[in-house]
């Protein structure tokens, strides 16, 4: 009996992209689905972040006789927004021409995604430069306060998922966890475009 | 550190060079016991802290070592209560039980190889150390250390240094660290969960694994879970003091003849998400105490660890409370009574849990053919602060007496002995426990016992004190009592308490001698001097790079097979196939 695959059989492991990809781990080498849960766990750190940052938006909003003045939106969150989630479509274009086992194709959608990202991070700029424009900053008002800290800290995420998209395109692509290091950047991608969704929404109609 | 002779088939190649082996390594035990030398060295410095406040209370016109000017102000005495308390509860508490002896074992105890994520187990003690070395540098900005307490109760915390010396950089400086603090202890707990879902040993269902595996394993979700929230509120307080945010700050404050210009935040705000993390931290430092405790209590008592299953379960529960219940923090912040009553009644249920696991750890040791080695004699002392400790929360929890007593050292009482000293009695248990398999070395029997008599006696003498002095009526956190008339009378008792904390804090210095001289010159350790069934029992000490030399064990049976009838050995490590009549547990050095 194999002794190192940690009491979960190969076909356990994440099916991913092309199976041949998937060995059971070598001697030492964790097996492949930890990065999966890895990421999974770190998802759920995440969440609880940015729902410590909700709570605290719903509370001070919702104070007696409160200071608060609703912030109306850059318009141009709509695009960013129809940007991000686009890229989640192209991530998946993408996923699917590896699963094809065609590279060429993969690595286009890919950059694709990547691309897409950066446009977002530049429509919050120019977002945040709208607002300054307008005599909107941080401290203007506690309405603003949380627009910033909730878009500049889920660009700040963003960014580390651009960094992942980047890391993959300039990784020797026949290494084998290259497999794994997909899926789980494109779970990060996907929970980032969601949880923008769901913070666009509060800022639209929580305001 | 690793003396034993490593096989060529070793899959994992064993890193060369001082830097990559002791400094940078991925090596989770590595990396245990550089989290261990850190908090060694943290609770030097909280001890140091607390015998100075002790000093000053008990001879408030002494002139004093470490002290600007000699004579301790009262806000350097409230610096020192801020530091004393964030230095012991993050960077002792949180560091030790969890992540220095849960980096070591956890992955033995499973029979992995690594923790799931070597670098980023590495990149979390760095990072670590970086927010230690943060917090401490506050010492030396201009103004010395904030005072606003290891909870930075805004408005105080928020203001920057128009509320007194250390309010300045001292207090941005303790808010960068504890962010640096929060962010690994989420990479480390990511790393504890993946670890335990996805490396553990065929056979090893979660259902056998040690109790200690479960404890950390729990605490890990909870710091996932509360650190996220004390981050995202820190980085809140930072804008309200540094960008002029008033996310707790209310409009209208009158600081030293200074109308300030924040509107409208809450300072209740930050208390809920404080809390929200400060409570679940409490479990934080005692869980993994009570996971070691049933692994020792069982091991020395030579029985099986009475329900194992209600143990595992009330780890979960309380947990899972523990993330209900912060509010009892608040009962003096004029929230609802009903409010009141709700957090009162759920912190009151965290007894059943917790009274689950003491009875059971008495029905372990019921009678069991005890053994008292010095990490008995801890398990033991934790079970004993664990109860007293817990009995004062009972009172502690229902809202008309804290309304009385919040204030007062009987809190103080209450959390130093239950975690506090619980937690460390666990440390000391760890320590004592697993020295052998860490250096290959036993530590001195007598020193130890000796260690632990001072050290028990030592806490009751200087905690019991402080229940009746608090009951009394005296405030904590004050500096000097001369103004209160009613509190002349307890100076005496104040000196006793002093007298007591140093007679203490000697004893340490028996733990650090014996520690230390072991290391080099303690007696050889055999493989498994405890007789005892978990995995890393069945490998050398100190163990090999992949901790089995390649030989990765099976698991067959649970976590505490003591004393099986029928079995020609008291003991049945959990390797042990079922009808393996030609293997036998071997005890060869």
């Amino acid at each position: 009996m194999p002794n190192n695959l940690f009491g979960r059989d190969a076909e356990a492991l994440p099916s991913v992209g092309a199976p041949n990809a998937i060995a059971p781990a070598l001697s030492a080498d964790p097996p492949q689905r930890t990065y999966v849960t890895g990421m999974t766990v770190a998802l759920g750190g995440m969440l609880m972040f940015f729902m410590a940052l909700v709570s605290a938006y719903i509370v001070r909003k919702g104070f007696p006789n409160s200071d608060w003045r609703s912030l109306n939106v850059p318009r141009i969150l709509w695009l960013n927004t129809a940007t991000l989630l686009a890229s989640s479509v192209t991530l998946e274009f993408s996923r699917r021409r590896r699963a094809r086992v065609d590279e060429e194709g993969f690595r286009h959608w890919w950059e694709v995604t990547a691309i897409l990202g950066l446009f977002f991070i530049a429509g919050q700029a120019i977002a945040w430069k709208q607002l300054a424009a307008a005599g909107v900053y941080l401290a203007t008002n506690p309405s603003s306060s949380f627009f910033y800290v909730f878009t500049g800290a889920h660009a700040l995420h963003l960014l580390g998922g651009i960094c992942g998209l980047m890391t993959i395109m300039l990784r020797d692509t026949r290494r084998l966890a290259r497999a794994t290091a997909v899926e789980v950047v494109a779970m990060y991608w996907h929970f980032m475009d969601g949880l923008w969704v769901f913070l666009f929404l509060l800022l639209l109609l929580g305001r | 550190m690793n003396s034993a002779a490593h096989s060529s088939a070793d899959s994992g190649a064993r890193p060369r060079g001082f830097l990559r082996k002791y400094i940078f390594s991925t090596d989770h035990k590595v990396v245990g016991l550089q989290y261990l030398f850190l908090a060694l060295f943290a609770v030097t410095v909280g001890i140091v802290l607390s015998l100075l406040m002790r000093i000053h209370l008990a001879w408030p016109s002494l002139r004093l070592p470490f002290v600007h000017g000699g004579v301790m102000l009262p806000e350097q005495y409230l610096a020192f209560v801020t530091m004393h308390g964030t230095i012991m509860i993050f960077f002792v508490l949180t560091t030790a039980p969890q992540n220095a002896f849960g980096n070591y074992f956890l992955p033995i105890q499973i029979g992995a190889p690594e923790m799931a994520f070597p670098r980023l187990n590495s990149i979390s003690f760095w990072l670590t150390c970086i927010a230690f070395s943060c917090l401490l540098a506050a010492f030396f900005v201009p103004a010395g250390a904030p005072i606003s307490g290891w909870t930075a109760y805004t408005p105080l915390s928020g203001l920057g240094d128009v509320t007194g010396s250390g309010e300045g950089a001292g207090q941005t400086m303790w808010i960068v660290s504890i962010l640096i603090f929060c962010i690994a202890s989420m990479l480390s707990a990511v790393n504890f969960i993946s670890t335990t879902i996805d490396m553990r040993a065929p056979g090893m269902t979660l259902m056998r694994m040690p109790l200690t595996v479960w404890a950390w394993f729990v605490t890990a979700i909870l710091s996932l879970l509360a650190f996220c929230v004390l981050l995202a509120a820190g980085v809140l307080l930072l804008l309200d003091r540094n960008f002029g945010t008033s996310f707790f700050l209310p409009a209208g404050l009158v600081v030293n003849d200074q109308l300030q210009s924040h509107s409208g935040g809450s300072p209740l705000l930050w208390q809920h998400l404080f809390w929200f993390f400060g409570h679940p931290e409490v479990y934080i430092a005692i869980l993994p105490g009570m996971g070691v405790v049933s692994h020792v209590l069982a091991n020395f008592s030579r029985k099986p660890v009475f329900g194992y299953k209600a143990m595992a379960l009330a780890i979960c529960a309380i947990g899972f409370l523990g993330f209900l219940v912060w509010g009892h923090h608040m009962f003096v912040s004029g929230m609802s009574p009903y409010s009141s009553l709700t957090f009162s009644v759920l912190t009151m249920s965290i007894g059943v849990p917790s009274a689950v696991k003491t009875f059971n750890w008495i029905g372990t040791i019921w009678g069991g053919k005890i053994q008292f080695k010095p990490p008995m004699l801890f398990a033991i002392g934790f079970v004993s602060l664990f109860v007293t400790g817990g009995l004062s929360g009972i009172f502690l929890a229902q809202p008309a007496l804290d309304n009385m007593l919040h204030a007062t050292y009987y809190v103080v009482a209450h959390f130093h002995i239950v975690m506090g000293v619980a937690s460390v009695f666990g440390l000391f248990a760890a320590t004592y426990y697993w020295f052998p398999k860490m250096f290959g070395r036993m530590m001195n029997e007598r020193l130890a016992k000796a260690h632990f008599w001072l050290t028990f006696v030592g806490t009751y003498c200087i905690f019991m004190p402080m229940h009746f002095i608090g009951i009394v009526g005296e405030p904590r956190r004050y500096a000097e009592f001369s103004a209160l008339d009613y509190a002349a009378a307890l100076v005496p008792l104040h000196r006793f308490i002093t007298i007591a904390a140093f007679v203490t804090a000697a004893a340490q210095f028996l733990f650090f001698w014996n520690f230390f001289s072991s290391m080099q010159n303690g007696e050889k350790a055999a493989i498994n001097p405890w007789n005892a069934t978990t995995l890393e029992w069945i490998t050398a000490s100190p163990p090999p790079h992949d901790n089995f030399d390649g030989h990765y064990p099976s698991v067959y049976r649970g976590p505490y097979e003591y004393s099986v009838p029928g079995s020609t050995q008291d003991f049945i490590p959990q390797n042990l196939e079922e009808n393996d009549t030609e293997r036998r547990p071997s005890n060869a050095k």
